[in-house]
């Protein structure tokens, strides 16, 4: 089975939200930048692929070259090899389409992305993916078996979960549950010498066209003080939460 | 030409993002000078869309659909969307329609943005504004191509009453086979789920310990509310991993949030910064979450939270 885990290359949750350039990029100044969570909970059910069904591993990004150090670390933690598409990602479809070509160069069974990455959170690339490479998808992933060319899955829903049965190929967008976060890996000193000698492609975009365009980003206004009820007087909590905020 | 809209329905009902994305429909048509056509799929009768805007129904109902299946759902969306020239197509953001949204823009060859929360700012160039960076910024993004794909953030736009009625159709889209077969769904059907519940109590690891759960489920109880709590309680089993809330866990978008015994992480505010009104109980006035509520009662959750129960009882005894 050859499996492809999307990597997106996101802030680290911790970082400060800045702009630049008129409000029209994101400062990327003194910004970690890490694996997207959901991508890593992916990466890491594709290593028990790997280990116990002789899974092959490839991680990929569509990026510029500043992504490298985040492929580096998923080589570090067992991928077999890297792909890096030597382009900007500018929005979903874009980065979707430079996706399936990857795919269908590589002739890959299983496509893991994330359900959504933390940067945009659009949720977009892995359905667009899976419908431009007509494969089978499933999203909000929180179990996957593969058996053959059969997949059971299980998928998060509104109030509860569904099992699905379905086929490779197929693209999964993955999240927590998939593993369990005790099971994820921090890269080891063997691992990080070992990824350095791993291939870590860079490969030229199709320069698919681009749908959507980034205009402005906006911070959300200031959030007024809080108002602060004794604990003795919860009569006015109510009544506040009734009259003012009419959310009671 | 039309703003196509699924307007989502469960047990033949329609959800209450189904009447929020109606509205926000008739909100871009107008800005168009077009009509909103709603498609339903086995909702029964539609015409109650109309108070929202909708001009005209599309009636689906095939035994086949009855359990979700998204290749089949987007290709109901799109084949409406063909058949009514429709050059926007707006959907929710439940778990399905997020599901969906993807595939019918593959569909339609349509530029997509997800979590929409305002009505477009202009509609030449198309432009709408959605949350970026987990809620911490906005981002306003053009759609360049002529056929697009909005979803829209719940409890984002609200909902908007219109006087007009809604003729009704039958519609009845081919339905292709799917890779996906749905065996089993698992899903507690007598109580709020978080992403439909317009308040939410969510406890956190102040409450010590399972055992003290008790009275956050009376508190949700007596407030209609659905159950949450932050990451480290799923992760200690003291409640399910379902409802764990936050950037790692499921995003909150309620009317109400009120968070009792959470200290406010950056990743537990990042899932609920789009909760309208939020309340924390905490003895620690130095605890974040102060920074990011409304109110705020610095007090022992297990004096206040009885209290609260015991005088929401009486003040809903008395507006009921
Ligand atoms: C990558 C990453 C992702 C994460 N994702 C999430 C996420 O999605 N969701 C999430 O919630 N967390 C997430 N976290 C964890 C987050 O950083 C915090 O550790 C977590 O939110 C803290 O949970 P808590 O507030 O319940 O517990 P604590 O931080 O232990 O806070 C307990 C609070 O209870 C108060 N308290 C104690 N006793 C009482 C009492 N008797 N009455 C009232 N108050 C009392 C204390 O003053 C304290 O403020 C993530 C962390 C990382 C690194
Ligand atoms: N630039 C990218 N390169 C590779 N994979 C990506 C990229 N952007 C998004 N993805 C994948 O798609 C998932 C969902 O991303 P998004 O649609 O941006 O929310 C992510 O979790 C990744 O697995």
């Amino acid at each position: 089975m050859k499996i492809l885990v999307c990597i997106s290359h996101v802030p680290d949750t911790t970082s400060k939200i800045n702009f630049t350039d008129g409000d029209t990029k994101f400062d990327t100044n003194g910004v970690q930048f890490v694996i997207n969570p959901n991508d890593e909970f992916g990466l890491t059910r594709a290593m028990w692929f790997k280990e116990k069904q002789g899974a092959n591993v490839t991680v990929v990004n569509v990026g510029g070259p500043e992504t490298e150090p985040t492929l580096r670390k998923a080589l570090a933690i067992g991928a077999d090899a890297a792909i890096r598409v030597n382009t900007d990602a500018k929005d979903g479809f874009q980065v979707a389409k430079e996706l399936a070509a990857v795919v269908n160069d590589g002739g890959f069974d299983l496509v893991i992305a994330g359900r959504e990455s933390i940067d945009y959170n659009g949720g977009m690339v892995p359905g667009m993916l899976a419908g431009l490479i007509n494969a089978n998808f499933v999203t909000n992933c929180i179990s996957l078996e593969i058996d053959g060319t059969n997949a059971t899955a299980m998928r998060e829903i509104d109030g509860g979960k569904e099992t699905v049965s379905t086929s490779l190929p197929l693209v999964i967008g993955g999240q927590k549950g998939l593993v369990e976060e005790s099971d994820l890996r921090i890269p080891n000193m063997r691992g990080i010498m070992m990824a350095r000698q791993k291939p870590l492609s860079v490969v030229e975009p199709t320069n698919a066209s681009v749908e959507t365009t980034s205009v402005k980003f906006e911070k959300p206004a200031p959030k007024g003080a809080v108002t602060l009820v004794d604990p003795d007087n919860i009569d006015e909590l109510i009544n506040l939460l009734h009259n003012e905020a009419k959310a009671i | 030409m039309s703003v196509l809209v699924y307007t989502e329905s469960e047990q033949g009902k329609f959800k209450k993002t189904a009447f929020e994305v109606a509205s926000y429909a008739k909100a871009v048509a107008d800005q168009l000078g077009t009509s909103v056509t709603a498609v339903t799929i086995n909702a029964g009768d539609g015409s109650e869309l109309g108070q929202y805007g909708v001009d005209k129904v599309l009636n689906v109902s095939n035994g086949d659909l009855d359990k979700f299946n998204a290749n089949a759902y987007a290709s109901v969306i799109e084949q409406a969307a063909k058949q009514e020239g429709a050059n926007v197509v707006v959907l929710s953001s439940t778990a399905d329609s997020k599901y969906i949204a993807p595939l019918v823009a593959i569909g339609l060859e349509a530029g997509y943005a997800s979590n929409v929360v305002e009505a477009p700012s202009s509609t030449a160039p198309f432009t709408v504004k959605r949350t970026a960076f987990t809620n911490k910024a906005f981002n306003l993004t053009s759609i360049d191509t002529t056929n697009k794909v909005i979803g829209v953030s719940k409890n984002a736009f609200g909902l908007v009453a219109s006087s007009g009625n809604a003729t009704s159709e039958d519609f009845s889209p081919s339905i292709p086979s799917s890779g996906v077969t749905v065996q089993s769904v698992d899903k507690a059907t007598d109580k709020v789920t978080i992403a439909d519940a317009e308040i939410v109590v969510s406890g956190g690891r102040g409450l010590k310990g399972p055992e003290n759960w008790g009275m956050i489920e009376e508190l949700a109880e007596v407030l209609g509310a659905a159950t949450a709590c932050s990451k480290p309680v799923s992760d200690l089993g003291w409640r399910p991993h379902s409802e764990h809330v936050g950037q790692t866990g499921k995003p909150v978008a309620s009317n109400l949030y009120i968070a009792i015994g959470i200290s406010g992480a950056i990743q537990h505010l990042a899932g609920i910064n789009s909760s309208k009104v939020k309340v924390v109980i905490n003895t620690d006035p130095e605890a974040p979450f102060f920074k990011a509520a409304d109110y705020g009662v610095v007090g022992d959750a297990f004096e206040v939270v009885p209290v609260l129960i015991e005088k929401l009882k009486a003040f809903k005894a008395q507006n009921a």
